[in-house]
């Protein structure tokens, strides 16, 4: 069933045409392309202006710090967290115009391809790179190393995950996207012979590599540079959690990948593993995808557990309850979230006994969570409680979250899931434990280690003002979608007839409005933050009083990170330095082994980029020449020698004086 | 609402809880169906929510408790800040979700068995067992793009996006589709289930009220997806006879022919009534094989499976064909081997 045998095909252009550029007939995608360009040309001027390209290439795109690794995958997830969020509103937009008589403003087409575009994006670009940034952030950090095991296969890993994410937007103004849903269940290669399912394929193919090899780099890191003493029993919560999960990644990630090659071969040379034909089984893909699929919802959620352990401790100013049980109970999520993915098709006809199976052991894994829930709170009981931002976050996780995992455990009981799968209660279900528990993480991470990353702390007002818009916003959107999904509605529909439902899509779209809000309010707070920054600055290094290695250093840390590696004798490694009135050693500084920031990474990735570009309209020859391109960079790079260099102890005895003095400045 | 005030103990409770739910201005239909599949179903929702509630409410107030007690302004209150560990309150954070889950497993485990959508129904509502001589009324479901095909086998009548039944008689669905995956859902009626491509599903399902019924799919299937939806008619006996003679007085003819001019993509159908259908119809359409000159899918197994076992043969193993593991359509497998002028399936066969 190979698709391009009923395409023209143009051998230089493959099937690309005039008549693909869709703003040429649609004026949302002209006045957005308008946009972009607009704003991007504002940030080549600013760029050129300042004078910073230089900089820009030298200290970011071929940085191999990981911390601004880490930064970079934040910017990644906030600029596509716009996008996603754009396609949401337009998805409440339509949903609250098209009933009974109106059919909204957007037509099928375009409809589907938004809420595919949505998930995709907000699984894939927003919610990954987020987790994957702060994890490169913290931590080396936090187990008081000076970078990652791999450093150039980390800022590969960022710019293949960026070259998805470009892929994705490129859909938008070249072509079309997939119109299949977030995991493309609905129909299979035979039946959709356009691009978009093929930019699904690729986007997600180059980001997949990203992600692999960040998961093998992270669990290096973690498992061979350990600062001395810190035993796997010492590490800090999170990066128990950032373990787990990239042991979850590197374990499921293939899964992805072979299933993508799988509908590739379907689409591309015509086999049959997923079609009805000859022996092909679309049951197949489905059991395939949600075998990857359900891990995948306990690689973002693990890091969020984490990201709430950390925040929960400092401003409890108390140690965290139960290490150990917060410890097994991760490992526990970790190995039963293997055991669950069918509970994504009750519907399917799997029999009584295997529907009872995998709902039992989802709801088996409520246990271990339970657990995480009940030690944060006895870890605020006899605490003293402070509600800085990043605290409110982390309750308003709790509560949210509290009831996101009740509904989930409902859905796991089967002849529950019979009459709501599918149903906006599914969608509100998930989106109370995504949004409730990855989304608040991220801006509870976000407010809590921004000191540690930029100096300064971010505004108070602004950032309580964004956490109640997102709070009341989440379950002024929510809420009706639970109560319509009882009254029997499904998801992913562009209009419905009953016009007695519009009140409670009008009710949700407004609920939208408040998110957006919450995130004007948190734009307005990185800007004010950064206006305000020198009273919000911090010369201590520790300014939340914090428990774990990171707080060690100064804000934002060094390049080496520590000049000494620390000695590490307590899970809150940092808090018990303190108590045992540590002193920062002054003198005695050595020099300092550094990897040398190269810009392959991005250069390969860029090479693929084009080839997935190429692949996805047909252009065989710009295929052939970008996949030598590829191999042969990949090649030349294994040729550099000169990937290292030591950081002079007098440089590093400057850097510590400085400090120092200003540690004096402001006692 | 089905007689839920004859219910005792718990039963009532989640009565009273219905009935709050229903007069809170929403007809939420999955918790007040028409149906005595779907109103089990709805019943679990409430009973395993209540058992949830158990542990969700306290830990909801001790959250509110515990940040609004020991917030950092209020000094009085106790500050431990090395206390990070009780063995008796490990105990209960681990065993109280445990034994809860183990209610809830067993719960699970015993009704994803009672209402198994391919168990045949042992009862017309919670009050009223089934007589054993009552056939159920079978009803042979095609998911199109973007249309449902509803065929009558014992009346001989077609329709499509129009399902009728008698109220009280138990329905069987069987089910298939022609391109994608669909998912066959009437709220008021029972739980969903897929409905696929060259795959068969079941569901038993009976409505203990008239009315006319919402359904739909409810599984996403491409840009027709959203107007895939149907009205489904509770009727009286007579109503139904009534209806059944008006689709044979009215109706079209569906044989293969319009079967195949049917099958290219549309939205929004009009209901539309077939006085007569060719009876083989729909195990062609789940076998792939309307069109002429195409061999159906059953058949191909069995040929695959034939000459597997011939080829074992002739390696010398020993070899058996078992017509309901080897070959997909299992009623008439045995017809589909037998056609082939095979040996009899299910004989070893000796070497």
């Amino acid at each position: 069933m190979s698709v391009a045998t009923n395409v023209s095909h143009d051998p230089l252009l493959g099937r690309l045409t005039w008549n693909d550029i869709p703003m040429v007939h649609e004026p949302i995608v002209l006045w957005t392309f308008i946009a972009v360009v607009l704003g991007g040309l504002v940030v080549v001027a600013g760029i050129t202006k300042f004078k910073l390209w230089g900089p820009l290439w030298k200290n970011w795109i071929c940085s191999i710090d990981h911390k601004n690794i880490g930064i970079m995958y934040m910017i990644l997830g906030l600029v596509m967290f716009l996008r996603g969020f754009a396609d949401a509103i337009m998805m409440r937009g339509q949903q609250a115009l098209a009933a009974g008589e109106s059919m909204g403003y957007l037509p099928p087409h375009h409809y589907d391809q938004i809420f595919t575009a949505h998930g995709v994006i907000m699984i894939f670009f927003v919610a990954m790179p987020f987790v994957t940034g702060l994890m490169n952030y913290l931590v080396p950090l936090q187990i008081g190393a000076r970078d990652v095991a791999f450093p150039f296969l980390n800022n590969f890993s960022f710019w293949m995950t960026t070259s998805g994410a470009v892929l994705v937007m490129a859909s938008l103004f070249v072509g079309e996207f997939s119109t299949l849903g977030w995991l493309a269940l609905s129909g299979l290669g035979e039946y959709h012979p356009g691009v978009g399912l093929d930019y699904y394929i690729w986007a997600l193919q180059i980001a997949g590599v990203g992600t692999t090899l960040s998961g093998i780099n992270l669990i290096v890191t973690i498992i061979k540079m350990r600062a001395p003493g810190m035993n796997l029993m010492k590490m800090p919560i999170f990066t128990w959690t950032s373990l787990c999960t990239n042991a979850l990644i590197v374990a499921s990630f293939p899964i992805l990948t072979a299933v993508l090659v799988l509908m590739t071969l379907d689409r591309y040379v015509g086999t049959n593993f997923f079609t009805n034909e000859l022996g092909g089984n679309p049951m197949l893909y489905v059991n395939l995808i949600w075998i990857w699929g359900h891990p995948e919802v306990y690689i973002l959620i693990l890091p969020a557990f984490g990201v709430f352990s950390e925040i929960v401790a400092t401003f409890s100013r108390k140690r965290l309850f139960g290490y150990t049980s917060m410890v097994y109970a991760t490992v526990c999520i970790t190995i039963l979230s293997w055991l669950v993915w069918l509970h994504h098709f009750f519907t399917m006809g799997s029999g009584a006994s295997v529907n009872s199976f995998f709902g039992i052991t989802t709801m088996i894994i409520s246990i271990p969570t339970g657990a995480k829930i009940f030690n944060w709170l006895f870890t605020m009981y006899r605490g003293r409680i402070k509600f800085t931002v990043p605290m409110l976050w982390t309750v308003g996780f709790m509560l949210t979250f509290t009831i996101g995992g009740m509904t989930g455990v409902l859905l796991a009981v089967p002849p529950a899931d019979f009459v709501l799968h599918n149903s906006l209660f599914l969608i509100a279900h998930f989106h109370n434990v995504i949004i409730g528990g990855v989304v608040f993480a991220v801006f509870a991470g976000i407010n809590y280690w921004y000191p540690k990353a930029f100096g300064y702390r971010l505004d108070e007002f602004w950032g309580k003002a964004s956490f109640w818009f997102w709070f009341f916003g989440f379950w002024v959107a929510f809420t009706p979608l639970y109560v319509l999904g009882l009254m029997g509605v499904t998801r992913r529909v562009n209009h419905y007839e009953d016009t007695s439902l519009q009140i409670y899509f009008i009710i949700a779209a407004f609920g939208a409005v408040l998110i957006a809000l919450g995130i004007a309010c948190f734009f307005i707070q990185l800007f004010v933050s950064y206006l305000k920054r020198d009273q919000l600055r911090d010369v201590t290094g520790d300014c939340w009083n914090g428990r774990t290695l990171e707080w060690a250093t100064s804000s934002p840390p060094p390049q080496y990170n520590f000049a000494f590696t620390p000695a590490v004798h307590d899970s809150d490694a940092w808090w018990d330095m303190k108590k045992h009135s540590y002193k920062r050693k002054l003198d005695g500084f050595v020099e300092i082994h550094m990897p040398k920031n190269t810009g392959a990474g991005f250069v390969i990735s860029m090479i693929a980029l084009v080839f997935g570009f190429a692949m996805i309209w047909h252009m065989w020859w710009i295929a052939g020449i970008s996949f030598a391109g590829i191999v042969l960079a990949s090649i030349i790079h294994t040729f550099n020698y000169k990937r290292d260099y030591y950081i002079p102890a007098s440089e590093v005895a400057a850097t510590e004086e400085e400090r120092t003095q200003l540690l004096a400045r402001h006692v | 609402m089905p007689d839920l005030n004859k219910l005792r103990g718990p039963s009532r409770l989640v009565a009273a809880l219905l009935v709050a739910a229903s007069l809170a201005g929403c007809n939420t239909v999955v918790l007040n169906p028409a149906g005595d599949v779907a109103a089990q179903s709805g019943n679990l929702v409430i009973i395993a929510t209540l058992l949830m509630l158990i542990i969700i409410v306290p830990v909801i107030v001790l959250i509110l408790l515990f940040a609004f007690k020991y917030r950092e302004s209020n000094e009085p209150a106790d500050y431990d800040p090395e206390w990070h560990h009780s063995t008796v309150l490990e105990l209960v954070i681990w065993s109280v979700p445990l034994l809860i889950i183990i209610a809830l497993g067993a719960l699970t485990w015993i009704y994803t068995h009672k209402l198994d959508p391919y168990r045949p129904l042992d009862r017309i509502d919670a009050n009223r067992p089934l007589a054993a001589d009552v056939k159920p009324l079978e009803v042979e479901v095609v998911a199109m793009d973007w249309k449902w095909l509803f065929i009558y086998p014992e009346q001989g009548i077609a329709t499509i996006n129009e399902l009728a039944a008698p109220v009280d008689r138990p329905i069987r669905f069987k089910l298939t589709a022609t391109t994608t995956m669909n998912a066959f859902y009437v709220p008021d009626l029972a739980g969903m289930i897929y409905a696929m491509p060259s795959m068969q599903t079941q569901l038993n399902a009976v409505i203990n009220k008239p009315g006319v019924y919402k359904g739909m799919s409810s599984h996403y299937s491409g840009s027709g997806f959203a107007g895939m939806t149907f009205k489904f008619h509770g009727l009286s006996n007579g109503d139904f006879d009534a209806w059944v003679q008006k689709a044979k007085t009215e109706g079209a003819t569906l044989d293969r022919a319009e079967y195949v001019k049917l099958e290219k993509p549309s939205e929004r159908d009009p209901v539309r009534l077939f006085s007569t259908v060719d009876s083989t119809l729909y195990h062609a359409v789940l076998n792939r094989c309307v069109e002429a000159g195409k061999m159906c899918m059953d058949e191909i197994m069995a040929k695959d499976a034939m000459a597997n076992m011939k080829a074992r043969a002739a390696a010398g193993k020993s070899v058996s064909l078992i017509p309901e593991d080897d070959v997909c359509t299992v009623a008439n497998a045995p017809a589909v081997v037998a056609s082939l002028g095979e040996p009899a399936p299910g004989t070893p066969v000796a070497q």
